[in-house]
């Protein structure tokens, strides 16, 4: 078996857990200062409240075995995605301690500088995301020694933005089709509104992003000629963009979340087409972009760590479920909530 | 340039993991204590133990929050900061980060989530899990993360490919890699410098509300498990401490040099200094008390052959010495002062006095301090101490750097880290003093006043209190007793 593919198809599935997991608490977090009163405000919170942490650990994961099986990759990356970075991490710094603060005192102003601090940090993480999705779509201009040669403007290139809209709208869609399934009463009946609204806008960033990528990155689609059968996958997505909304109107919204975690997964799905063979396309020149192979370990690590991965995937799936049946259900708020 | 770019790499270095590492010790410490809680209510049924877990796992929560958010920070920097060495070391050091992160992150955030919020969801047992669950959890990432420092410490298990900038560490040996020289001795000190504090955590705590009159019953039992906690793990810290030093010497020589202030190796036996000022321009520890010969006698049973000192290395390849010599001898004296610190409550405990002494209770209500120092100081110290090798005899840190990172990006990421960091830390503990203050009053008013069972803790814990009768801490006390 060709470890480095097998490695290649185990970052996605990392980042395809992490997009669907953390994708819908970033999403609720973008929505929280929709909710106007305290209570409100502490169902959304709630909603998340035991099921973040295990979310984010997705990403430091994805963050390890990037590390571990393309240290290259990892290494160029975050080096030219800097200050980029930087703000990413102070965004999920921010949110990590809103959620543990926000409800600990009384008081009004502190509570209401929590709420702005979580909203603002799930925003601009989700965007940060985005746009880091976007420019690697495009390609960076990578020198022959494997280093980054542009500066900051080279990331904040027009498509990167766009996509950066892309991934905020499809988070928040997906965050308020979960708070619907969290929520009850007069406060569920709004965010039925809002599902509506967030799935426009989606559909919306979606058409227009993926028009402009098909006109303008062809390094992007080349890869379905030589593997025709992945046009399935973009048969899938459609059709689960399709039953998005179809599910909420048949008051299904179960079936909504669902559709929306597979259009994820189908997003995510094609960024890896568009990448493949590549971690990062060099837009100087396309021989020196960085590939599976030449930025991997050794075959012996990425033989051991696919151990890792074995023994551990499992026990993963196992703690994931146990903590989701946990905390089934409408958010109930008791002496432990936040 | 690339002269300031170090240097604040290095500071964003220090001050990033420096703050990470006020809550990692925290958490694991108090998670091994939660499990002795947790399992005493499981055994006995007395609700006070549960009511007792219930409110140190409020505090627990805030912390681990801190720990998560500023962890994160540290997964990412060495992509960010030190990209260079990521590409040295990615084959060796990465595979540990990912096994921290399947083993380890996903267990302890998972079931976090029952240990917060699963009290009335979750039946006892399964609570216990949870707890014992997060942490073993902690104890895991503590595993790896000990396991990629201490190869960069003393590599093992590994060979070197490619030449110049395109040379890279690659694994030839998995367990030889993962058990190099120094991991295990490295983790266990680790690990128990996390248990003692966790044991003064809970003592400082517990003798505020000795000397406050408040939850009386509760803070006793609680504070005596610290003490139990705290006195076993203290000596523990001396000796695994020693069987570091020797590792150190054997494997790190010019560090151990540098702990010690030892400028030049000389003949006959080597003293331990243990005081004095650091002069590096003259080579010299001025105004030092040292023992004669013990050094040496310590390292190797040989009072009288010299260890090897500073002078022994090249310029180029010479540690710091003042940074090292401090902090290590701030480590030792804390870890002494403890020692000394549990024997004495343990005097008074056994002239059934302890909890009416109150200066030694307010002793312990700010001792809390030391351990949190005596950890970063040790870090500091092997941290240090390995300069200029970022990796041991390998690569140097002058030459781990990212090559695109410029000064100003760096400095100006220090300057955001250090607002955002100071600022969370004054947050953290304004509700670490609120959630102090309120007290385990909740969860007491849970539990009947008049359950009958006794357990260990507790009858330790009469014994430092004879006389009392109340149980639950709610009545008022009389005043001083005989004893203050
Ligand atoms: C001896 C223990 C120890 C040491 C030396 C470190 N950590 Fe740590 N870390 C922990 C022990 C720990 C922990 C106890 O497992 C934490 C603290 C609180 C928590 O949530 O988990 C944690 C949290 C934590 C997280 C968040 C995990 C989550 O989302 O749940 C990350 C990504 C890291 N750490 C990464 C690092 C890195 C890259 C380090 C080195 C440079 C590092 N830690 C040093
Ligand atoms: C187990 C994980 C680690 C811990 C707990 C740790 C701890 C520390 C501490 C406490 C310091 C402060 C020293 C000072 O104040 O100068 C430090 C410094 C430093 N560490 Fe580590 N470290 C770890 C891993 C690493 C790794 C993986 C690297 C490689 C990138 C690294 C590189 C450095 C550097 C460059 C400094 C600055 C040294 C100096 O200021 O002289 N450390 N570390
Ligand atoms: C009492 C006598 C003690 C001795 C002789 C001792 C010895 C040492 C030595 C030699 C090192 C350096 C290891 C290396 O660089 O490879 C070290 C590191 C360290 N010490 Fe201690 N120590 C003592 C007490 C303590 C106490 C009480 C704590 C914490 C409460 C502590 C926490 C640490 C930590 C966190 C490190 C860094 C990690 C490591 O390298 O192990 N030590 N200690």
């Amino acid at each position: 078996m060709d470890l480095n593919l097998l490695w290649f198809g185990l970052l996605g599935v990392l980042l395809t857990g992490y997009a669907i997991l953390d994708g819908f608490d970033l999403g609720v977090g973008m929505l929280h200062l929709r909710a106007r009163t305290d209570l409100e405000r502490r169902i959304v919170m709630n909603s998340i409240g035991p099921l973040w942490d295990g979310n984010e650990v997705w990403l430091v994961t994805f963050g390890g075995a990037l590390f571990a099986a393309f240290p290259h990759t990892y290494a160029t990356a975050f080096s030219a995605f800097y200050l980029p970075f930087m703000l990413l991490l102070f965004a999920l710094i921010f949110r990590a301690v809103s959620m543990e603060f926000r409800s600990k005192r009384d008081s009004t102003t502190w509570r209401r500088a929590w709420d702005v601090a979580f909203f603002g940090a799930s925003g601009l993480a989700t965007f940060l995301f985005g746009v880091a999705v976007g420019d690697s779509m495009m390609g960076l201009p990578i020198g022959p020694d494997m280093e980054f040669q542009g500066d900051l403007l080279d990331l904040l290139q027009p498509y990167g933005l766009l996509v950066g809209v892309l991934v905020v709208t499809t988070f928040l869609m997906h965050g308020s089709i979960y708070l619907y399934l969290k929520t009850e009463g007069d406060f569920q009946a709004r965010i039925h509104a809002w599902m509506w609204r967030t799935f426009s806008v989606f559909l919306t960033a979606y058409i227009i992003t993926t028009a402009v990528t098909l006109a303008t990155i062809p390094h992007a689609i080349s890869n379905f000629t030589q593997y025709p059968l992945a046009s399935v996958v973009v048969l899938l997505n459609i059709l689960a963009i399709a039953n998005i909304p179809r599910a909420i109107y048949h008051k299904r919204p179960f079936y909504a979340f669902v559709s929306s975690a597979a259009t994820i997964a189908a997003l995510v799905f094609l960024f890896g087409m568009a990448l493949f063979p590549n971690l990062i396309y060099s837009s100087l020149n396309a021989d020196w972009s960085l590939t599976i192979y030449n930025s991997s370990s050794s075959q012996k690590t990425l033989g051991i760590m696919r151990n890792i991965a074995f023994i551990g995937m499992p026990f993963v799936l196992a703690y994931t479920t146990i903590i989701y049946w946990t905390f089934r259900g409408k958010v109930d708020l008791g002496k432990f909530s936040y | 340039m690339e002269v300031h770019t170090l240097l604040l790499s290095r500071l964003q270095f220090s001050l990033t993991i420096m703050f990470h590492y006020i809550f990692p010790p925290l958490t694991i410490g108090l998670g091994a204590l939660l499990v002795i809680m947790e399992s005493t209510y499981m055994v006995t049924k007395d609700p006070r133990y549960r009511a007792m877990a219930k409110f140190w796992t409020k505090i627990f929560a805030v912390s681990f929050a801190m720990g998560v958010a500023s962890g994160i920070v540290m997964e990412f920097q060495f992509g960010t900061n030190w990209a260079t060495y990521s590409r040295y070391v990615g084959d060796v050091f990465g595979s540990a980060l990912a096994a921290e992160g399947i083993f380890a992150f996903f267990l302890e955030s998972g079931f976090l989530a029952v240990l917060v919020f699963g009290w009335d969801r979750v039946s006892d047992r399964m609570h216990w899990f949870s707890t014992l669950m997060v942490a073993l959890g902690a104890v895991f990432s503590a595993i790896w993360i000990v396991v990629a420092n201490s190869w960069q410490q003393t590599p093992a298990g590994f060979h070197i490919v490619g030449e110049g900038i395109r040379a890279r560490a690659e694994i030839t040996d998995f367990w030889t890699m993962v058990f190099n020289p120094s991991t295990v001795h490295r983790l266990l000190h680790v690990l128990i410098g996390a248990y003692i504090l966790g044991g003064f955590f809970v003592m400082s705590v517990s003798a505020f509300y000795v000397l406050k009159k408040r939850h009386l019953d509760l803070a006793r039992k609680t504070f005596v498990l610290g003490l139990i906690v705290a006195t076993i793990f203290s000596f523990a810290a001396l000796v695994s401490g020693h069987f570091q030093a020797v590792t150190v010497s054997d494997t790190q020589p010019a560090k151990l040099a540098a702990f010690e202030g030892h400028f030049h190796t000389g003949t006959g036996g080597s003293p331990m200094t243990l005081w004095g000022i650091v002069d590096e321009e003259e080579e010299a520890v001025k105004y030092s008390l040292a023992i004669p010969g013990l050094l040496s006698w310590l390292v190797s049973g040989d009072a009288s052959k010299p260890i090897t000192g500073l002078d022994a290395f090249s310029e180029a390849d010479r540690p710091p010495v003042s940074v090292p010599f401090y902090t290590y001898h701030l480590m030792i004296a804390l870890g002494m002062y403890f020692i000394f610190l549990c024997l004495l409550a343990w005097f008074f405990y056994w002239r059934r006095t302890l909890f009416a002494t109150r200066w030694l209770l307010w002793v312990f209500v700010f001792s809390v301090v030391g351990p949190f120092l005596a950890n970063q100081g040790g870090w500091v110290a092997a941290e240090v101490g390995r300069q200029p090798w970022i990796v041991h005899k390998l690569l140097r840190t002058s030459d781990a750097l990212s090559k695109v990172v410029r000064a100003e990006q760096v400095l100006a990421s220090i300057v955001l880290f250090a607002v955002i960091y100071i600022f969370l830390f004054l947050v953290w503990i304004t509700v670490l003093n609120r959630k102090i203050k309120a007290g385990p009053g909740d969860e007491l008013s849970e539990v009947e006043p008049d359950s009958e069972k006794w357990s260990w803790i507790d009858a330790a814990a009469v014994r430092a209190a004879p006389g009392e009768t109340s149980m639950t801490g709610a009545t008022a006390e009389p005043a001083e007793r005989k004893g203050s």
